[in-house]
């Protein structure tokens, strides 16, 4: 049975038929207090699921807003059970908003993949997002993953071709759809035609779809999730904790300004 | 099936965005591996623009000096002036067959970014080529090489400002760029089928000593001796010798400052299996999986991993790595412009120094086969103020 909560939040998403609002932030930045205030703060006004960004000395797929978040968190000293942690107090205070970790591959062979996955359903995680873990080299993860219930979450881009057909119909939870070719950060534009890709995804599965990468305003937000599930928004939000820092606000009032960032995506839009 | 395997290591560990130019290219490298045109192209250029074969050179004072034959290869007559060339003409040609008008590279000692800038000048590409900032300091004629050539060089400050932190922006631009972008990787490193394709463009080596010991000792060397950072002219001189199982293949490591300190580059001699840079090898790392930040005298060898091969051939005992100081390559940079009047690059100087690190284990008719993958004039500046003997601006008066 779907008793992952990722499945439970995206099945009474669409029974209020509404869109997922998954908020990004790097675990530790700029400290694992700040982090736990700071999702606290996104989930009472209106993120529907949590992505911590598991901190990484050389984050390849990541653009320079979360390469600066993750020296910060390291410079921080943050360490796996301090994500550990900070995801297991979110999670017994919010249990019905699911929490993923987004990592490099090595973050989990390197710590044990038993050992990975057995603290990741101690603590609460409902899935990881590995980005450099692409379907070719799934299951040497997978079976440990579905042994302890967690969701290894698919992501496909706009230059998967014809890779959808293997990828979209093994999908666990949702499907993670890149925008755009490159790396995380910001975009002005985005060259690619959304509902065409989306409807070529939807041939293959109609699990949840959430688009990522470069989503940074209300109004992107606003457009582009007419065509899919749910937007993921991270380089925008990390900015703003990059911004905060630097103006030394208190890790309380950092997460008192990303609440009201994440409420300009999430409140209802009126014309 | 997973593809690109050496025992556990390789493998294909890339973001999706990548994942489709890497079956891209691995279907054109098929491609181009069955078709006689593209060999006979290869070896044209390999011949008529890099000057290949290179000389297997009989080094007279050195062996008498050791009590043994010592044979050097000289990668360092090449054009551009090191081994990276022949791996760069064939993915530039590759690239022209796939239809890519821009080359894109990482590079560490500059030799790989110059080489890359060279084959895009040859064959009419547009080039950028990704430098940490530190390398660039270091190596600020190979800079100044790359612009002459026509390339764009890019600093890349984050991390340790070095290799690593160079190819992982290399990777970033190629998921920016992908359609028109060809990645030319300067070693037997990352995702799969790069360590394989650049194995075979480097092979040439290994294939020029065997036909040349065999035609003029009629025999195998007893040893075959090179450099590893990535291990890109390691992996090319001992692939073709690897069921020879006579022939001893050893390889030299950058110990930096002592294996005993925390400053080295040794990957097989002091690191862990990791997954970094889309594959599965040894790497120097925490035990939490963060990528160590490596230090070498050399920039070439100042890399927190090695090709998946390499790590296959240490497991099964096939071939041997060992450290080598900052020091001891120093020594050995200089030994071998005085003895033979060849200034090695300071990664080939690696490979000597082992050579005299281990001469007491070779016998009078022993054949040792030393690869100088490079020369070493990039290299006479930096050593010249290691030794203080010269400060920017200059010799200093006796």
């Amino acid at each position: 049975m779907n008793n992952n909560p990722i499945d439970i939040r995206f099945q009474k998403l669409r029974a209020d038929n509404k869109k997922a609002f998954i908020p990004f932030i790097t675990a530790g930045d700029p400290s694992t207090n700040a982090t736990y205030l700071i999702a606290k703060a996104m989930i009472e006004n209106g993120a529907d699921v949590i992505e911590f960004g598991v901190p990484y000395s050389d984050p390849s797929a990541d653009g320079p807003v979360i390469m600066r978040a993750d020296e910060r968190a390291l410079a921080a000293g943050t360490r796996l059970t301090d994500v550990f942690d900070v995801c297991r107090k979110v999670t017994t205070d919010y249990p019905d908003i699911p929490v993923l970790l987004l990592l490099y591959y090595n973050s989990v062979f390197v710590y044990g993949k038993d050992k990975f996955l057995s603290a990741c359903k101690d603590n609460g995680i409902s899935g990881l997002i590995i980005p450099d873990l692409p379907f070719e080299e799934r299951d040497e993860l997978e079976p440990t993953a579905d042994r302890y219930g967690i969701y290894l979450i698919s992501m496909v881009t706009p230059t998967s071709f014809d890779r959808i057909r293997t990828i979209v119909p093994e999908a666990k939870g949702f499907l993670y759809c890149v925008s755009t070719s490159g790396v995380t950060g910001e975009r002005q534009t985005f060259e690619t035609h959304f509902q065409e890709y989306m409807n070529s995804l939807n041939n293959y599965s109609d699990i949840p779809k959430c688009l990522g990468f470069g989503i940074s305003t209300p109004e992107q937000k606003r457009a582009m999730e007419k065509c899919c599930d749910g937007i993921i928004v991270g380089s925008a939000l990390v900015k703003q904790i990059e911004s905060a820092v630097h103006d030394h606000l208190s890790e309380t009032e950092i997460a008192e300004k990303l609440g009201a960032v994440v409420k300009t995506f999430t409140e209802d839009f009126i014309c | 099936m997973k593809k690109g395997r050496y025992g556990p290591y390789g493998g294909q560990y890339a973001a999706e965005t990548l994942m489709y130019a890497l079956d891209e290219l691995e279907t054109a490298y098929r491609q181009a591996q069955s078709d006689p045109k593209f060999a006979a192209e290869y070896k044209r250029f390999l011949r008529e623009y890099a000057g290949r074969p290179s000389l297997l050179y009989y080094a007279e004072r050195l062996s008498n000096a050791l009590g043994f034959t010592v044979l050097l290869k000289r990668e360092d007559l090449n054009h551009t002036g090191a081994h990276k060339i022949n791996n760069v003409l064939g993915q530039a040609l590759l690239a022209v067959r796939m239809g890519k008008k821009r080359l894109i590279a990482e590079t560490g000692a500059g030799q790989h970014g110059v080489a890359t800038a060279t084959a895009a000048a040859y064959l009419g590409l547009s080039c950028d080529v990704f430098m940490g900032q530190e390398d660039m300091r270091r190596q600020s004629l190979n800079v100044y090489r790359m612009e002459l050539l026509g390339a764009q060089v890019h600093a890349v400050t984050d991390g340790t400002a070095t290799l690593k932190d160079a190819t992982s922006e290399a990777l970033r631009e190629w998921s920016r760029r992908v359609s028109d972008t060809f990645y030319v990787i300067g070693s037997v490193v990352g995702p799969h089928p790069y360590p394989e394709i650049v194995r075979n463009f480097q092979r040439v080596i290994g294939d020029e000593i065997r036909s040349e010991t065999l035609e003029r000792y009629n025999r195998l060397p007893t040893a075959l001796i090179a450099c590893v950072g990535g291990g890109s002219n390691a992996m090319g001189t001992f692939y073709p010798f690897i069921d020879d199982k006579g022939v001893r293949l050893i390889a030299s490591e950058a110990a930096g400052r002592g294996m005993d300190t925390e400053t080295h580059a040794a990957s097989i001699s002091g690191g862990t299996v990791g997954v970094f840079h889309g594959m599965k090898s040894i790497f120097l790392q925490d035990d939490e999986g963060q990528i160590a930040p490596v230090y070498s005298i050399s920039a070439g060898l100042d890399y927190p991993g090695i090709g998946p091969e390499h790590a296959h051939l240490h497991d099964i005992g096939r071939a041997e790595y060992l450290p080598v100081t900052d020091d001891e390559a120093v020594d050995a940079f200089e030994y071998l412009s005085r003895i033979e009047g060849i200034i090695p690059a300071i990664e080939s100087a690696h490979a000597v120094a082992l050579l005299l690190k281990l001469k007491d284990q070779f016998k009078k008719d022993d054949l040792v086969v030393v690869t100088v993958s490079g020369r070493g004039d990039k290299d006479v500046e930096a050593i010249g103020q290691y030794r203080g003997r010269l400060k920017v601006g200059g010799m200093q008066s006796e």
